[in-house]
């Protein structure tokens, strides 16, 4: 047993409270039959996680949560529901023994497990104490970013970002292949489909739009200083303009940002970062070493000044790497998530469309 | 003969960064392939994302045999701390098969897509299929336990969107394509769990860290459910019986290129990285490690190469005979890694070798002939051989080989896996392979008789032969079948090298 | 008693994980089914990143020990703690889990889109979004098959 420093068991209970009301939430979503309850059970279950992850110090993962989990996932399963018209679920479950045991025996499992863990907020467990810890002590000097996750994440580990940056590539692809080809692909609603009593919302729409693209610009540009980066500012850029489809029209955005100008864009975010890669190793070092991302050559050249202290000169092709593949994660995951929107919101004035003429 | 020494001269003089190229070049490819503007230009540049990775591959091949396990420090960061590749015999056999496969789909795809899949679709659907690939051989390649989720998942978020194009042929596709993505991403996300816990256990997520740390700290409660979450995750993506639920549908339902790339590599690469976790990773006096292989891997191995192999009898639908033999087959590769000899490993791998060239063969017989007659069901194959005959050919080479007719690739692999469970004397294992190979003359019995002594009936559609495009990689294939029968030394020195490396130290 | 509260974290996650499960393998709704997944997926990101909390840390950006924020921070630690667990004077939580983490979420929204992309399309090719009833459709679709030919 390790000695309790004070100042946890504030933050422990605090999480533990926390982790109730998830199960709570949790228990209500597993027995609601509608499905839009358990859309916003599940945004609330995002949010109070988003919570309890600033608690146990994932600030990032805090952020990421709360835009992702309580928002885009909120916002796509919203759109399902309205594409497959059906809110509540059908009573009658399947046959309940066989999932019932298959849960049993991954939980009785996953306690066996819990038993043998180190307790919370242990330093010297393992995963604290190996390689995480390594981080900590090695990032500061090797990589010079502040933010020891955005050190981690886009430098020691930039190749499982890379990974990750393809995965939503090709979530992108994916849904533009169900839904985002053909002639749902350029809906033709009526040109005003709101009335000027919306001048309120169409007003503050236009305030808000640039003002939620900076933000974005600066949570992507701040990520490695505080929480953010290319995930988080690519959601909130994406939002700003889904805030423009959802208040002066689809067709106008999608004139505005065409459907296969994104996808594009889409590609050329995981070019980037993969470009970046190339790069680092024409210049003699392994794929993804920033440290090689400019010639030696062209380095000589740079004035000493702008370099910074010569103690941390090194670390300008760390900085201006970052940099780059958080580009690249920014414009791959806007363009995905605006891809994604596209795809169920084309659907849906097509719906729309059919239900009318029905 | 084809034989190492004929690699060596193929490959080029190799750059230190053919590991990570292998990888990178399809995931560039499928960046420029979504980007380009017609289907024609996103198939050649599929084509040449492919050809570059087998390159890659084959350079690393040549390499790994001359100077052994190849290492890459990606972003120059040494493990723990950095993530990085390694591969060894094992790892260049798995990236040689994979972008191999890859070749052959995509030379295959510039043809079948055309049928299955709209026009405007064709560049996003070629960039899926390159990020699959890409993930495929990342997966094959990385030594980091998390990299390899990450690109467990890169392969099958595209795989999953790409079963579901099948669709335009048959809506069943869709439900079957959702059945896919829910068990797929279980087995994801219980890996993860498994690989949390051994994080918690031992701080790292290396492999050979992971290795070196489990072997000194002996059993846990924590290491033991790792294991359990893993094995089972694991499980579910290389369909291994009875979490093989979604194998049938999707391989039934997704268009040619997907399925032929699907059956002869995604079961495989999961086959894998499940060997190498329960023989390389966790310690090898690990009673729970020798429990799970005699009590649970085994037998239910045995179970599903007997059980789906008489479910492949009684189907009707070609597509869905050739998807319970592959459960049944991967049963047939288990067993042979269960032995846990030298032996037994290099049968066992020699096997994914050659079940992955003969189901691709097969299914792409099966996808050309499709291409001009859309039928499902077997009868409506019936007497295809006289109007098709080179494909039916090619399919009777392949269903040769699956059957273990002499002379060919499948009998070899057979032999081997009998003469491995007999020297390791488990004479159960030796019949169940007899038994399972018996069951698996009755329904390429069937599929035969259908195809080549059965005459079409009157009225029914009549298949056209396929497109030299389709039809000369599934010659070259139905060739390799025979060719290997012949002279199996280049499977049989991968298989070899990739078994050594599997188990160091083993009998 | 201190033993279960430091291990409260792991038994609610594994009961969240159960959840999440039991809705993806006993709900006939592919959409709810969606929801369930998300759980299970969200579910494995609070054990991961229980593991990497340090007692009295700090989110993992490097603060100057000499700065007011760290002179607040380090007010009622214990020295040796610090001396022993901290870096450069600070105690900070492990940021390797939050990296991986952030992973697993931008995985799982991909999971999630193309999921109910699938399920969608599924609604517009069968009418309907629950599997008993397209299982239904789809074994009829394959007995017709038989008796056309």
């Amino acid at each position: 047993m390790i000695a309790l420093p004070s100042s946890l068991n504030a933050n422990l209970v605090i999480g533990i409270a926390l982790l109730v009301m998830l199960l709570v939430v949790a228990g209500a979503i597993v027995r609601t039959r509608s499905l839009l309850a358990a859309i916003i059970l599940f945004s609330i279950y995002s949010l109070v996680s988003a919570v309890w992850l600033v608690v146990m110090d994932a600030a990032d993962v805090a952020f990421t949560e709360a835009v992702i989990g309580a928002g885009v996932s909120t916002i796509v399963l919203l759109g399902a529901i309205l594409l497959t018209r059906g809110e509540v679920e059908k009573p009658g479950w399947r046959a309940l023994v066989a999932p019932a045991l298959v849960c049993a025996g991954v939980g009785g499992l996953l306690i066996y497990a819990a038993a043998g863990l180190p307790a919370l907020g242990d330093p010297a467990s393992p995963a604290n104490a190996h390689v995480g810890r390594a981080y900590l002590e090695a990032a500061p000097k090797e990589i010079g970013a502040p933010n020891i996750v955005t050190a981690v994440l886009a430098s020691y580990r930039g190749f499982d970002t890379l990974g990750e940056t393809a995965v939503i590539f090709a979530a992108g692809i994916g849904v533009a292949l169900m839904l985002g080809f053909g002639p749902h692909a350029s809906p033709l609603p009526p040109a005003a489909t709101i009335g000027d009593h919306h001048v309120v919302l169409r007003v503050s729409a236009k305030f808000l739009i640039p003002l939620i693209a900076l933000f974005a610009l600066y949570v992507q540009f701040h990520g490695d200083l505080g929480a953010g980066g290319g995930f988080q500012a690519g959601v909130i850029m994406a939002a700003a303009i889904i805030l423009h489809a959802l208040v002066f029209g689809l067709r106008d955005t999608m004139m505005a940002v065409p459907p296969r100008l994104v996808r594009s864009i889409a590609a050329l975010g995981v070019l980037l970062y993969a470009g970046v890669g190339v790069a680092c190793m024409l210049n003699g070092g392994a794929f993804l070493d920033y440290d090689y991302l400019f010639p030696p050559a062209f380095e000589k050249q740079v004035p000493g000044w702008l370099l910074g202290d010569p103690e941390h000169a090194h670390h300008w092709g760390q900085h201006f790497g970052i940099l780059l593949i958080e580009l690249g994660v920014l414009l791959t995951v806007a363009a995905t998530m605006l891809t994604i929107f596209y795809g169920f919101a084309g659907r849906t004035v097509e719906a729309i469309r059919q239900e009318r003429g029905a | 003969m084809i034989s190492f020494e004929t690699l060596y001269a193929a490959a080029p003089a190799l750059t230190a960064h053919a590991p990570v190229l292998m990888v990178a070049g399809p995931l560039i490819a499928a960046c420029v392939a979504a980007l380009s503007p017609t289907a024609r230009t996103s198939w050649m540049i599929s084509v040449t994302g492919s050809m570059f990775a087998a390159w890659m591959a084959l350079a690393i091949t040549g390499e790994v045999a001359r100077h052994g396990a190849v290492d890459y420090y990606i972003g120059g960061f040494a493990p723990p701390l950095g993530i990085a590749f390694y591969i060894d015999g094992l790892g260049a056999m798995m990236a040689l098969l994979v972008s191999s496969a890859g070749v052959m789909a995509s030379i295959y795809s510039g043809h079948s897509l055309a049928a299955e899949v709209r026009a405007e679709k064709h560049t996003h659907v070629q960039a899926a299929f390159l990020l699959c690939q890409a993930g495929l051989l990342g997966l094959v390649s990385t030594g980091d336990a998390f990299n390899a989720f990450v690109f467990l998942e890169v392969s099958s978020i595209g795989a999953y969107a790409l079963v579901a194009i099948g669709e335009k042929r048959d809506r069943r596709a869709l439900p079957a394509a959702f059945n896919y993505l829910i068990m797929g991403t279980i087995g994801a996300t219980l890996y993860v769990i498994g690989i949390g816990f051994l994080y918690a256990a031992t701080g790292t997520l290396n492999m050979a860290d992971l290795s070196a740390r489990l072997a000194t700290l002996g059993d846990s409660s924590v290491v033991q459910a790792g294991f359990a979450f893993i094995v089972v995750g694991l499980g579910i993506k290389a369909a291994m019986f009875p979490l093989h639920g979604w194998l049938p549908g999707a391989y039934s339902f997704g268009p040619s290129l997907i399925v032929i790339f699907l059956a002869a590599t995604a079961t495989k690469t999961s086959i894998y990285l499940m060997a190498r976790f329960i023989f390389d990773v966790f310690p090898d006096g690990a009673a729970f490690g020798r429990n799970f292989i005699a009590w649970v891997l085994a037998p239910l191995a045995a179970t599903a190469a007997i059980v789906c192999s008489i479910q492949a009898t009684f189907e009707r639908e070609i597509r869905r005979i050739l998807a319970f033999s592959s459960v049944a087959q991967v049963g047939l590769i288990l067993l042979g890694l269960s032995l846990a000899t030298i032996l037994g490993a290099s049968a066992g791998l020699f096997y994914l070798m050659a079940h992955a060239l003969m189901k691709m063969t097969l299914f792409m017989a099966v996808g050309g002939l499709a291409i001009s007659l859309p039928a499902r069901r077997l009868d409506d194959f019936a007497g295809v051989a006289r109007d098709a005959p080179w494909s039916a050919t090619a399919f009777a080479a392949g269903a040769l080989s699956l059957a273990g007719a002499p002379l060919t690739l499948g009998f070899l692999a057979k032999w081997r896996l009998l003469e491995a469970a007999l020297n390791a004397g488990q004479i159960w294992i030796a019949a169940t392979v007899a038994i399972a190979s018996l069951l698996t003359l009755l329904y390429v019995g069937r599929m035969l008789e259908a195809i080549f002594f059965r005459s079409a009936p009157a009225g029914a559609p009549r298949a056209v032969e396929a497109p030299v495009g389709v039809l000369a990689p599934v010659l070259v294939l139905a060739g390799l079948n025979i060719w290997f029968g012949l002279d199996a030394s280049l499977p049989e020195q991968l298989a070899g090298a990739g078994a050594k490396a599997l188990l160091a130290g083993a009998p | 008693m201190s033993f279960i509260l430091l291990h409260f974290n792991y038994v609610a996650v594994a009961i969240l994980m159960m959840a999440g499960l039991f809705v993806v393998v006993s709900s006939s709704n592919l959409i709810k089914r969606m929801i369930g997944l998300a759980i299970f997926q969200t579910s494995t990101g609070l054990l991961y990143i229980s593991l990497g909390k340090v007692s009295s840390g700090t989110a993992a950006i490097t603060v100057d020990a000499a700065s007011p924020e760290k002179q607040a921070l380090a007010n009622h630690l214990d020295p040796a703690y610090v001396a022993q667990y901290g870096v450069a004077g600070v105690v900070y939580s492990n940021p390797l889990p939050h990296v991986l983490i952030l992973t697993a979420i931008v995985v799982g929204v991909a999971t999630l889109a193309v999921g109910l992309a699938i399920a969608v399309r599924v609604r517009e090719a069968f009418g309907s979004v629950e599997a008993d009833e397209i299982e239904v459709l789809s074994r009829l679709e394959s007995a017709q098959a038989g008796s056309q030919a």
